[in-house]
């Protein structure tokens, strides 16, 4: 268990800089869930703090061990990677044991730690066969299970659950979220997936174009995003996002119509709401000409463009709720729920 | 229901394959009949007449002690060049798997040897360990090893192995790389965390998952060991000295057109026939096993 700091952390390809001196705590015993979208350099982070990328400037902290110039070997971490990377020509039990043998333990003691693994993940079944006899979600199982055997300080996961079907997905993603609070196991998991994302961090560290955009809790992200990037990336349907001008007394959006937000700023921004935070309100404002209707079931998304403007615009509201195309729906929003950005910054201002 | 494709029969396909199938008629197939119904005859060395003498031929070499020590000395010279060509280029492809500059430089070099011509590769190693002008002989004096393959049987057959090894180095290097290619970067990078250094994610990873690239590699070079190493062996001892590099295709050649023992030649190159459909039934029927990453 331990600690890990990324100082200044700087990753370059030939001229091409791909991080941008990250920063970053992650405490001990947390589940860090790195996300963005793909070549954000959500990956090279986790391989460089696995040692299997070598680190152009900037520290890299595991425990209160620098652990720039240690081999992967010498870190003490375990990896599970999104193609499971077990050894074909090993059954599960040498796949889960391999670590161990090469570390020189006792074969009784190998064999105790695997079958305990394998007793916590479900797999004592399939421990004498080889990974190309077992389905996808077993030789997920298989890959954690080769990780928590070594008992490491930090499990390191890199889109483990992306090749795996939707159903077993969930399950996998619960089963992943209750073995690491059992364990206690500093965690870094990267994915692009923000569902997962939030699920399963205690903390999320949003990358995009190798800047960490935002780092905190999945509430916070979604309460409180710090810039336009992350606003627009978590949360599903995604924010809506409406030009506005912004005097200090009232908020007008583009097509002319004032809401209800007060902020000390002067000029233009962008304002943003999420599609779940519209609310149908006879005298609102927010003036929404209805393009079409998703029904989901449980909710309906309402799709449509900000009236007199081509700004589109998606609603969702609970319950089945109908409504024509071509018809005028009114929409407000509660205070705290409009989010306003700088447009040239795209920092938050309120 | 499975839809398949029908198309107008019409005589062009013939026409398109029938060079193909010309040319292993005259060049495969007649002759192999030839020499399959020369085995049973015993000719004069003058071609005046010959006579129909069923299996003597294979009787006879099955009791030619001198037959039977080519055989042995080719087995013996097979799994030499097999293992030796083998071996280094294993070396070699584990080197060039992880070189990241250069990469195509290393690689060209050393598929350079592939190019050479048999015989020209055998003129290449004669030059270099004539007993009186070549360096190697000059320089193995110092250590005081007395070379002249000319004379001595033993350094004549390392010569010969040496210089047929060489060759196929780079055929064997080329599959190798490929087959280490293919191997999934994240289980390299799976076993160095689990704490595996090079060597022994070698030994634990890559030469099991390359098996069946070594099994296919053995099959053709004992292909090779046996019939492509004519020309070299040609160039270099002649089968000699006293017949102790002449291996089975040189055998039969030597008998046939130096000897004009026409039978007995064609009875040996009979068996080889016989030898080279076994090795090819083997490759083909296991070689299609392949490892799943």
């Amino acid at each position: 268990m331990a600690t890990i700091k990324l100082e200044d952390l700087v990753k370059t390809y030939g001229d091409v800089e791909v991080l941008h001196n990250l920063n970053g705590n992650i405490q001990d015993g947390e589940f860090v869930v790195v996300v963005g979208p793909s070549g954000c350099g959500k990956s090279t982070l986790l391989r460089m703090i696995a040692g299997l990328e070598k680190i152009t400037s900037g520290k890299i902290s595991i425990g209160d061990k620098t652990v720039n110039d240690l081999e992967p070997a010498d870190r003490d971490i375990a990896m599970v990677f999104q193609n499971y990377a077990l050894y074909p020509h090993m059954s599960v039990r040498q796949n889960m044991g391999y670590g161990l043998k090469i570390r020189k333990i006792e074969k009784q003691e190998i064999e105790r730690r695997v079958l305990e693994a394998a007793e916590i993940l479900g797999i004592s079944e399939y421990l004498d066969r080889k990974p190309r006899q077992l389905s996808g979600g077993q030789r997920q199982r298989v890959a954690m299970g080769r990780a928590i055997v070594r008992d490491p300080q930090v499990f390191l996961f890199d889109e483990p659950l992306s090749n795996l079907d939707a159903k077993l997905r969930v399950q996998m993603r619960l089963e992943i979220r209750k073995l690491q609070k059992r364990l206690n196991v500093t965690s870094i998991y990267v994915t692009h997936d923000q569902v997962e994302a939030m699920t399963l961090g205690d903390r999320l560290m949003v990358l995009n174009d190798g800047v960490v955009e935002q780092f905190g809790t999945p509430i916070e992200l979604y309460d409180h995003p710090e810039t336009i990037f992350v606003a627009g990336f978590i949360g599903s349907p995604s924010m809506n996002f409406i030009p506005a001008d912004c005097s200090e007394k009232s908020i007008s959006l583009c097509n002319g119509k004032k809401i209800n937000k007060s902020l000390k700023h002067k000029g233009k921004v962008s304002i943003g709401i999420r599609p779940e935070h519209l609310e149908e309100d006879k005298k609102g404002n927010i003036r929404i000409v209805i393009q079409m209707v998703e029904q989901l079931g449980s909710n309906s998304l309402l799709h449509g463009t900000l009236e007199d403007t081509d700004i589109e615009i998606v609603a969702s509201l609970s319950g089945h709720v109908t409504a024509e195309a071509g018809s005028i729906v009114s929409f407000s929003a509660k205070e705290t729920n409009i989010h306003v950005f700088n447009p040239d910054t795209e920092k938050r201002l309120g | 229901m499975l839809k398949r494709v029908h198309f107008p029969t019409s005589p062009l396909p013939y026409f398109l394959v029938a060079p193909q199938v010309i040319i292993t008629l005259i060049f495969f197939i007649w002759p192999a009949t030839q020499a399959v119904y020369q085995s049973f005859l015993i000719e004069d060395a003058f071609g005046m007449s010959t006579e129909f003498v069923w299996f003597e031929n294979f009787v006879y070499l099955a009791t030619d002690e001198i037959y039977l020590d080519s055989f042995g000395r080719t087995i013996l010279f097979s799994i030499c060049v097999a293992f030796l060509s083998m071996f280094l280029a294993l070396i070699l492809a584990g080197f060039a798997d992880r070189v990241i500059k250069g990469t195509t430089t290393y690689r060209t070099l050393l598929i350079w040897p592939y190019a050479v011509a048999p015989v020209l590769a055998g003129a290449l190693w004669v030059f270099m360990f004539n007993p009186t002008l070549g360096i190697f002989p000059y320089l193995l004096e110092f250590v005081g090893v007395d070379w002249n393959h000319y004379l001595n049987g033993s350094q004549a057959m390392s010569l010969v192995i040496i210089a047929a090894a060489w060759k196929q180095i780079a055929y064997n290097f080329l599959f190798y790389l490929a087959a280490m290619q293919s191997i999934p970067r994240s289980l390299i990078d799976a076993a160095a965390i689990d704490g595996a250094g090079p060597i022994r994610r070698f030994f634990d990873h890559i030469f099991p998952m390359i098996s069946p690239t070594t099994f296919f590699l053995l099959v053709i070079n004992a292909v090779y060991a046996f019939f492509d190493t004519f020309g070299i062996i040609h160039a270099i001892t002649q089968g000699g000295p006293a017949n102790a590099t002449s291996i089975l295709v040189y055998k039969v050649y030597n008998d046939g057109f130096v000897g004009l023992d026409l039978g007995g030649s064609a009875a040996q190159s009979v068996i080889l026939m016989f030898l080279v459909v076994a090795m090819t039934i083997v490759q083909f029927r296991y070689i299609e096993r392949r490892v799943e990453y």
